[in-house]
């Protein structure tokens, strides 16, 4: 029970809601996207412009963002799920139709104050989506073919379109982030031994692929997992981002080389530096320590969105609770993994702290939700 | 709550969600142990050594940019070529207090301050270790005033790069375009764009042939591993790998007859454009008037810039190839050809031509108000009978007149590698339905016939329809003559299977044009018996007049505003045995095709056919004198190619 919370046995209403937020998340919230400021405000060399003033602008617009929505009934977003995936979906297609204008791919839908990426949206749709679907299914037919298959496709349809697109970080967390709310929701075992094989199967078909005219994936996507493999051969392009990252980080040892005195993220061009491989930067001027406390702040957040959602005797709203979570864990376990050398480099951002306003928005907003879950739960 | 779900399935559901997210939440913990463990591993079993490599890290790798393809004409005079220029950079982090050395920079050279607060505001946007441009073209001597004084001027680095040139300044403005530093709106439309695109101020072609041939003309990066020092300052190169050069591309066209096109249209807003009918080869793509494509890539102040777009002859317009134009009585040879390629009509038919002829309750004129009796073809096209057309268009239908002209190059758009190529407009029925929601009228027909109404050429399909007369074969276009020294196809073309006696009617009425005491084009005729040139005059109507302006008289052009007068035009090929060029010029609101644009397209017909000056006897006696001081004043217009300008292809 939340440590503000007196005997009520009603569901909070009118402002006193405020009282029933998840306080502590708020806080985790605030601290994670400051060091995010702070990260920002090192990599232009000591200034605010051109990156961390507007991101701290865009992490305003977030909380206000996530306050709205955490006042709004959770029955309210289960209601709205379809029509929100709906939207995405409609919305990617857009993309994929409409946003070849001129000659390159255009993943963005421009609203004048921000850039709105579909794919973004879709992350948090899929998750209200499935969780809406398993609230109404009965639990005794989870695990029926038939209902299977339709999360399946529900899951499917929106990555497909992503890997069109093509962005590889993106498609993995979204068939990541379903699968893992189809697992919550008790689907049997063996779906997802199946489902496991497959993907060492497909794997096995993409390396087949290449070179002929079916390749699957592009090029260049290739040429990433092949500098994954050996980082030494590609000393220009990708290898050269793994290996110095990892020099970078290496470099940071214990307590790191001070704040804003970091020399190879800065000295070595690193295109990304404030997007992806900002971990690098926190890690060479905070050193381990640096490094495990952000990652300590990341594992607070979780247990504070698993506990709130074990607490909750609604099924939407813990798996949705749950769901986004799990997104949230994708983003920066994909993202450290990458700049630590463990998987190949497919442009996933650390949460709430690589710049970037459609990320942070959403996950703001994902975050609005679990909140909502929160304040609204059944007493 | 639902009411099928009951409490102890729910229940159930309850306890194994709790199970799975324990679960899962285990999972995730452990993979974050793992991420830890990795950092430790990272940052602290493995900390000497990185921390050794970073001190090592001292190797920079930096890109080359490649040299940009030169551009050719076909004798191998430059038209766009490279040359050093100096620039000034600025590093921020380098330079620490950035107002502090620009005050400095600013006492020991001339720096714009427009330029300087570009510099700034361009600072504020990117990255602080990227370099800055403050100041391009910079003379060698400021240059070496910043070397004497770097210690005192942290960050400013003076730096030489490659800058594009065009040597024949105006000449070939329409043709080739020019290049600009690449911008964000560039790059947004490029897919995974170039590394080199990132350096900045690199340029790229922005419009025509530099534009267009962008892939070939770039070439691709070189990279040099550099040691830098810990501020990050370069000491010593340690090995290069050169990139590849951008292909050099010879173009079709001679700068020579370029020079002389541009040259003689002048102030004009004209355009004229000169084939070779064997091989489709464009020898010179004029267009007036021009400016100097230099200005852009060096940024053009506003004030020029100002300037080119508010002049209502409109400069920056490729009006060879962009322009549109009713073609006037250019069009003739397309329905003459398609009524007897149809068989709706023998070369000895005669129309009766009163002066007009009335269609559908209307009066169309023909442009000899006493009109001219009985009317055969050879003489239609000589004296130019609007009527002979209006009857013949009107028995062969707006359908198959279209398809000649199509057959003929209107209508379509030539493949060339220019910016904006026009397609013109040969109009059907279905095209006015569809686009204009109306259904054709027979008066339209009547319009059409005489290059009126909806139809639509540039001065490149005017050019490429005459090449096709001439030589009875599509011939196509090409102004690319090798890439890189590969020969690209030729545009001499296939049969257009058109019978040759046809054809050669057309071709006597268009000689008669040039050569009969009663041709249009009699006075602008070549008497070189080897050179003799068969053309066609061509007059379009911008306006219509009205019924009042006919009542007052006021007909005559030069009593109107210039940008309601005619649009002059004219199309010939020669020499008349043997073709080997076609020529189409059109000036716009010039007036009457046969006195305005006629002579230009002798002279420039005469000037391709002699490679040069022509001698004076080419031309009738009475003009010589004239011409003759029309040769020197535009002989002194002409570039200095140096010596080996012929030998260098």
């Amino acid at each position: 029970m939340s440590y503000l919370e007196y005997a009520v046995k009603t569901t909070p209403s009118g402002l006193r809601k405020v009282l029933y937020l998840n306080w502590p998340l708020v806080l985790l919230l605030t601290a994670v996207a400051s060091v995010g400021f702070l990260m920002l405000y090192s990599v232009s060399g000591g200034s605010l412009s051109p990156w961390a003033e507007p991101q701290m602008k865009r992490f305003g617009v977030g909380l206000i963002g996530m306050f709205i929505i955490a006042m709004v009934p959770v029955w309210f977003w289960r209601n709205v799920s379809g029509v929100a995936y709906g939207l995405s979906l409609l919305l990617l297609l857009y993309v994929e139709f409409f946003g070849h204008v001129g000659m390159g791919a255009q993943r963005w839908i421009n609203l004048g104050f921000i850039r709105l990426q579909p794919s973004e949206l879709m992350k948090i749709a899929l998750v209200m989506f499935l969780a809406a679907y398993y609230d109404w299914l009965p639990v005794k037919k989870v695990s029926h073919p038939l209902w299977v298959l339709i999360p399946v496709l529900i899951i499917v349809l929106p990555t497909f379109l992503v890997v069109k697109q093509p962005d590889l970080g993106t498609a993995i967390l979204l068939l990541t982030g379903g699968g893992a709310v189809m697992f919550l929701a008790g689907v049997h075992w063996a779906y997802f031994a199946t489902v496991i094989s497959a993907a060492v199967g497909l794997v096995w078909a993409v390396f087949q692929s290449r070179g002929t005219d079916w390749q699957l994936i592009k090029d260049y996507q290739f040429r990433r997992i092949d500098t994954f493999l050996d980082p030494s051969q590609d000393q220009l392009g990708a290898g050269y981002h793994i290996t110095q990252s990892k020099i970078a980080l290496g470099s940071g040892g214990w307590t790191g080389r001070g704040y804003m005195q970091g020399t190879q993220s800065r000295l070595n061009f690193l295109p990304e530096k404030h997007t992806d491989f900002i971990f690098t930067t926190l890690a060479e001027e905070f050193g381990f320590v640096g490094s495990v406390s952000l990652l300590a702040l990341y594992a607070l957040i979780m247990v504070f969105c698993v506990g709130s959602a074990m607490n909750n005797q609604n099924r939407y709203a813990s798996l949705l609770t749950l769901g986004i979570a799990t997104t949230f864990f994708l983003f920066f376990a994909v993202n450290m993994s990458m700049v630590m050398g463990l998987a190949p480099v497919v442009g996933v951002p650390l949460p709430l702290v690589s710049y970037g306003g459609s990320a942070m928005l959403v996950l703001m907003l994902a975050f609005g939700l679990v909140q909502s879950a929160h304040i609204h739960k059944p007493r | 709550m639902r009411s099928h779900r009951n409490a102890r399935d729910q229940q159930a559901s309850g306890r194994r969600l709790t199970r799975r997210a324990a679960l899962l939440g285990g999972a995730q913990l452990s993979f974050m142990g793992l991420l830890g463990w990795r950092m430790r591993h990272l940052q602290v079993d493995q900390a000497d050594e990185f921390r050794m490599l970073a001190e090592e890290n001292r190797i920079n790798i930096r890109l080359i940019p490649p040299s940009r393809g030169e551009i050719f004409d076909r004798n191998g005079a430059a038209i766009a070529s490279n040359e050093p220029a100096y620039r000034i950079t600025i590093v921020r982090e380098d330079a620490g207090d950035v107002d502090a050395v620009l005050t400095r920079l600013s006492q020991l050279i001339d720096l714009d301050p427009a330029d300087i607060e570009r510099a700034k505001a361009e600072m504020d946007r990117s990255a602080p270790f990227l370099p800055i441009t403050l100041a391009e073209r910079v003379s060698w001597e400021d240059v070496s005033k910043i070397a004497v004084n770097t210690p005192a001027l942290p960050g400013i680095t003076p730096d030489v790069g490659l800058s594009r040139f065009y040597p024949l300044a105006k000449d070939f403005a329409h043709v080739v375009g020019y290049v600009g530093p690449v911008s964000d709106y560039d790059l947004s439309k490029i897919e995974d764009p170039d590394q080199l695109l990132r350096i900045p101020r690199f340029q790229i072609g922005k419009v025509g042939l530099e534009a267009r041939m962008e892939d070939d003309l770039r070439g691709s990066a070189g990279t040099r591993r550099v040691e830098v020092n810990a501020v990050g300052r370069v000491m010593r190169e340690l090995d290069r790998q050169e990139g590849q050069p951008g292909a050099n591309l010879q173009l079709t066209t001679d700068v020579m007859l370029q020079n002389y096109v541009q040259a003689r249209l002048g102030d004009e807003s004209a355009a004229a454009v000169v084939i070779d009918t064997t091989n489709g080869d464009l020898l010179a793509v004029g267009s007036a008037p021009s400016f100097d494509p230099n200005l852009f890539v060096r940024g053009i102040s506003v004030s020029d810039y100002r300037a080119l777009t508010q002049n209502n002859h409109r400069p920056l317009a490729a009006k060879s190839v962009q322009g549109i134009y009713p073609p006037g009585s250019t069009f003739k040879m397309v329905v003459a050809l398609a009524g007897l390629d149809e068989g709706l009509i023998t070369p000895e038919e005669t129309f009766w031509c009163g002066g007009y002829l009335e269609v559908a309750n209307r009066r169309f004129h023909c442009w000899k108000r006493g009109g001219h009796g009985h009317v055969n073809m050879a003489q239609s096209l000589r004296e130019s009978c609007d009527v002979y057309y209006y009857e013949l268009a009107s028995r062969i239908g707006i359908e198959k007149v279209s398809a000649m002209a199509n057959r003929l190059g209107l209508g379509i758009r030539h493949d060339l590698p220019l910016s904006a190529v026009a397609a013109g407009l040969a109009p059907t029925k279905a095209w006015k339905k569809e686009v204009r929601g109306e259904d054709w009228l027979i008066g339209d027909t009547v319009n059409a016939s005489i290059g009126q109404g909806f139809v639509l050429a540039s001065p490149l399909q005017l050019a490429v329809m005459t090449a096709r007369v001439a030589t009875g074969r599509s011939v196509t276009p090409r102004l690319i003559k090798s890439i890189d020294g590969v020969e690209q196809p030729s545009g001499s073309g296939e049969s257009l299977g058109l019978n040759p006696t046809h054809l050669n009617y057309v071709r006597d009425g268009m000689y008669e044009v040039s050569n009969s005491r009663k041709g249009t084009g009699y006075s602008s005729r070549i008497i070189a018996e080897t050179m003799r040139m068969a053309g066609k005059s061509g007059t379009s109507q911008v306006r219509n007049i009205t019924a009042a302006e006919r009542a007052a008289g006021v007909t005559s052009n030069d009593d109107l505003p210039w940008e309601r007068r005619d649009h002059a035009l004219w199309v010939d090929f020669a020499p008349f045995d043997d073709p080997k060029i076609a020529v189409a010029v059109v000036v716009e609101h010039g007036g009457g095709g046969s006195s305005v644009a006629a002579p230009i397209a002798r002279d420039i017909t005469l000037q391709a056919l002699y490679n040069g000056d022509p001698p004076l006897d080419a031309y009738p006696a009475k003009d010589r004198d004239r011409i003759a001081e029309q040769q020197d004043r535009l002989r002194a217009l002409r570039p200095d190619l140096g010596q080996d300008s012929k030998s260098r292809a």
